[in-house]
């Protein structure tokens, strides 16, 4: 064999891709995430948003249930208390385990309550340090920014939107916090933790489940831009009618 | 005895309508419905969560567990009583033979993906529906899965080789009838569910299994669009 | 476990808001009401409240009446949740949560007299008939008594007889003849949180509640059924406006029917 046949990308940018779809052959096409190769074909392993970078084809997911990964901040909530440490609820098929000694960097005395530091139901943001082979996952809350959240509401968005949620450098995120004026925390397991004024703090969740539908579309920034401004408006406008 | 038209007329080759739609249960991770004549099953995954008790836990990857159940309404006859029958139980085990080889949860061990067939109204083909409808959910709720699976039955009725048959053509006393339902993967066509009731020859089976091959891969186009559907439609 | 959450909803209702943006006394949109949509059943309807969705489904069967009671019909009232529509829900019989749903939709329709159960008598002390009425959820996002009340109603509104011919029924074909439905109780369910009265709970609402009373009325705001759920007591006080708002809305939401 001389030469390699030229490679033929059948799948378009932006595109869906469902699994088992054919999304290029030959053997120059090189398969990124979410895509296998079965002899010279390029084959989508997932439902996702065909990206095409160069020579290789991945797929983006648009659907999955979060996988704890270290490194990670997440909002989570606290199911068990027990002796030496907390039970936590990541949103995903395991739980995490958070000890005392890396629950907070106040001294606690052995045979403490734990519950007069985190308590059952309480949502705290905590940072992934470890995921074993077996999905064992270790969490602490030292470090910036990590605490228990008082007060507020806990929502729950697809995971795989969250890069789009906090966007840029955190620019679509901290846009809706400067126009609602809520506290907002969003969490890389898809929990997202609001606070604010009753009004503000619905508007906050309504943009936030836009841009869950509209994250694959382009110009999202402006157009959440304009929706919160409009928003903010008409409550601004009710009100001083009152 | 000849089998001459078929009672709805449709040809030999042809399935009765089919409708499918992405993403109808909100709640769960993943959900699909599909109908086939009248034949309809809603299908709802929730995983990959939490698995209790520890001993069904797999430490190398996650499980897959089916569950068929008709509602007491769904038969044509009389009230089915709940609960689930041998029958469906065997369905269940089928089900999920027919979809596992296509699904890869090695990066979940010691958890589960369940999957929910629920039939609200039945007329033959249930378990080749709920396969279809658990597929296209499986592919909704994220999984990895190297293609989706689709399925119909296949059968003879009197002297004529068809495919989906319906209740009719099941029951049809004036010849020998075979049923066979069939589920595979549309893209490499490797078969995951194989099941026979009645007699064929060979010759006949393998020209059969060909026909429902064809057939399959029509419907995998259908669960296609049904999948893309549902994602074009957040394009505002 | 759901004080964060409570005190949270009870501060938004004092702005007059609820979580989804809703009014203490709205329903959540749309509400959908179909009819025969199972070919199989006798009977069926789906009912959509806001993302709760229920499947209800009717047989009808003709069997011995009980002996109290010769020359009645009857109703049979079952639910199940599946685990197909929440999470939380386990494969199995039915539990208590099931058990209640059935036994608070039954209720409203027998108390009410909806139906005439003498109208059901084929041959009194030998034949009458029975309708089976079972409930399936299909998505669980709250207020599953009000959905499933709403969908059993619409149900037996669809319902035609099969061809009986004294002895024996044929499934296969339905008669026109439909069922002697005279009366149309509605549920609503109207739940205590802190000092504050909410109707349709959602599901993130059920969790946080107080305590809830399902009103089942009729037309002319006659109550037929009445149930208290929660962990928390109800003063008379709170009684009397609850049953006022569900006679209310139950006007509002007979006109789904």
């Amino acid at each position: 064999m001389s030469k390699n046949k030229m490679p033929q990308i059948l799948a378009k940018d932006k595109e869906i891709s469902v699994p088992g779809e054919t999304l290029a052959i030959g053997m120059d096409v090189l398969p990124g995430v979410g895509t296998y190769r079965d002899k010279e074909k390029i084959i989508a392993n997932r439902l996702g948003l065909v990206v095409i970078e160069g020579v290789t084809i991945k797929l983006y997911p648009l659907s999955g249930r979060y996988l704890p990964k270290s490194g990670d901040t997440i909002i989570c909530k606290v199911i068990d208390v027990g002796f030496n440490g907390w039970r936590l609820d990541t949103n995903s098929a395991y739980s995490a385990m958070l000890s005392m000694k890396d629950a907070t960097s106040d001294f606690i005395a052995r045979g403490a309550n734990l519950t007069q530091y985190y308590d059952l139901g309480d949502y705290i943001v905590c940072k992934i340090v470890n995921v074993t082979s077996q999905k064992l996952v270790d969490v602490t809350m030292k470090g910036p920014g990590l605490r228990k959240l008082k007060g507020g509401r806990v929502i729950e968005v697809n995971t795989n939107k969250v890069p789009r949620i906090i966007g840029k450098q955190g620019s679509m995120v901290v846009m809706i916090k400067e126009i609602t004026g809520c506290y907002i925390v969003v969490g890389q397991n898809g929990f997202i933790w609001i606070d604010g004024d009753p009004n503000n703090e619905l508007l906050a969740v309504q943009a936030i489940r836009k841009i869950e539908r509209e994250s694959h579309l382009s110009g999202l920034t402006d157009k959440i831009k304009e929706y919160l401004e409009n928003n903010v408006k008409i409550k601004n406008d009710l009100q001083t009618k009152n | 005895m000849t089998y001459k038209q078929r009672i709805d007329g449709r040809g030999f080759d042809e399935t009765r309508p089919i409708e499918a739609e992405v993403g109808i249960i909100p709640r769960a991770d993943g959900s699909a419905m599909f109908k086939i004549g009248n034949t309809w099953a809603y299908a709802a995954v929730y995983g990959p969560r939490n698995l209790h008790p520890k001993f069904l836990q797999d430490p190398q990857r996650g499980i897959l567990r089916c569950n068929y159940n008709m509602m007491p309404f769904s038969s044509s006859g009389e009230r089915v009583r709940p609960g689930g029958s041998r029958r469906s139980k065997e369905i269940s085990l089928v089900t999920e033979k027919a979809l596992f080889p296509v699904l890869n949860l090695e990066e979940y061990p010691n958890s589960v993906v369940d999957v929910f067939i629920e039939l609200p109204q039945t007329e033959a083909g249930s378990r080749c529906a709920g396969i279809c409808a658990a597929s296209m959910a499986l592919a909704d709720a994220g999984l990895e899965m190297k293609d989706l699976v689709s399925a119909v039955s296949v059968g003879k009725v009197g002297d004529k080789l068809l495919v989906d048959l319906d209740y009719s053509e099941e029951s049809y006393a004036d010849g020998p009838v075979a049923d066979i339902p069939i589920a595979i993967m549309p893209n490499s066509d490797k078969i995951t569910l194989l099941q026979m009731d009645g007699e064929v020859n060979k010759e006949e089976l393998l020209k059969l299994l060909e026909m429902g091959k064809k057939v399959c891969r029509q419907i995998y186009e259908l669960q296609k669009k049904a999948l893309k559907e549902k994602y074009h439609e957040a394009d505002g | 476990m759901h004080r964060e959450l409570r005190s949270h909803i009870i501060k938004l209702l004092s702005a007059d808001t609820r979580l989804d943006g809703r009014k203490s006394t709205e329903y959540r949109k749309p509400i959908e009401v179909k009819y025969g949509i199972v070919k199989t059943a006798e009977g069926s309807a789906r009912v959509r409240i806001g993302e709760t969705d229920v499947i209800v489904g009717i047989k009808m069967e003709v069997g011995e009446p009980y002996p109290d009671t010769p020359d009645e019909g009857t109703i049979i009232v079952g639910a199940e949740l599946l685990p197909l529509s929440n999470p939380e829900f386990e494969l199995g019989p039915p539990g208590i949560q099931a058990i209640e749903l059935a036994r608070v939709v039954d209720r409203g329709i027998r108390e009410s007299k909806a139906i005439s159960f003498k109208k059901l008598c084929v041959e009194p002390g030998k034949k009458v008939w029975m309708l089976l009425i079972d409930i399936c959820t299909l998505n669980d996002a709250g207020n599953l008594f009000d959905a499933s009340s709403l969908a059993a109603l619409a149900a037996l509104r669809d319902a035609k007889y099969p061809e009986f011919d004294g002895e024996k029924i044929d499934y296969k074909e339905k008669t026109n003849k439909k069922l002697p439905l005279e009366k149309l109780p509605i549920a609503v369910t109207v739940a205590k949180i802190g000092s504050e009265f909410i109707v349709d709970p959602d599901i993130d609402e059920e969790r946080a509640i107080d305590s809830r009373l399902t009103v089942s009325s009729i037309d002319d705001g006659t109550l037929c059924a009445l149930q208290k759920g929660g962990d928390y007591p109800l003063t008379l006080e709170d009684i009397t406006q609850m049953v006022e708002i569900g006679i209310q809305k139950a006007k509002e939401l007979r006109k789904f029917l």
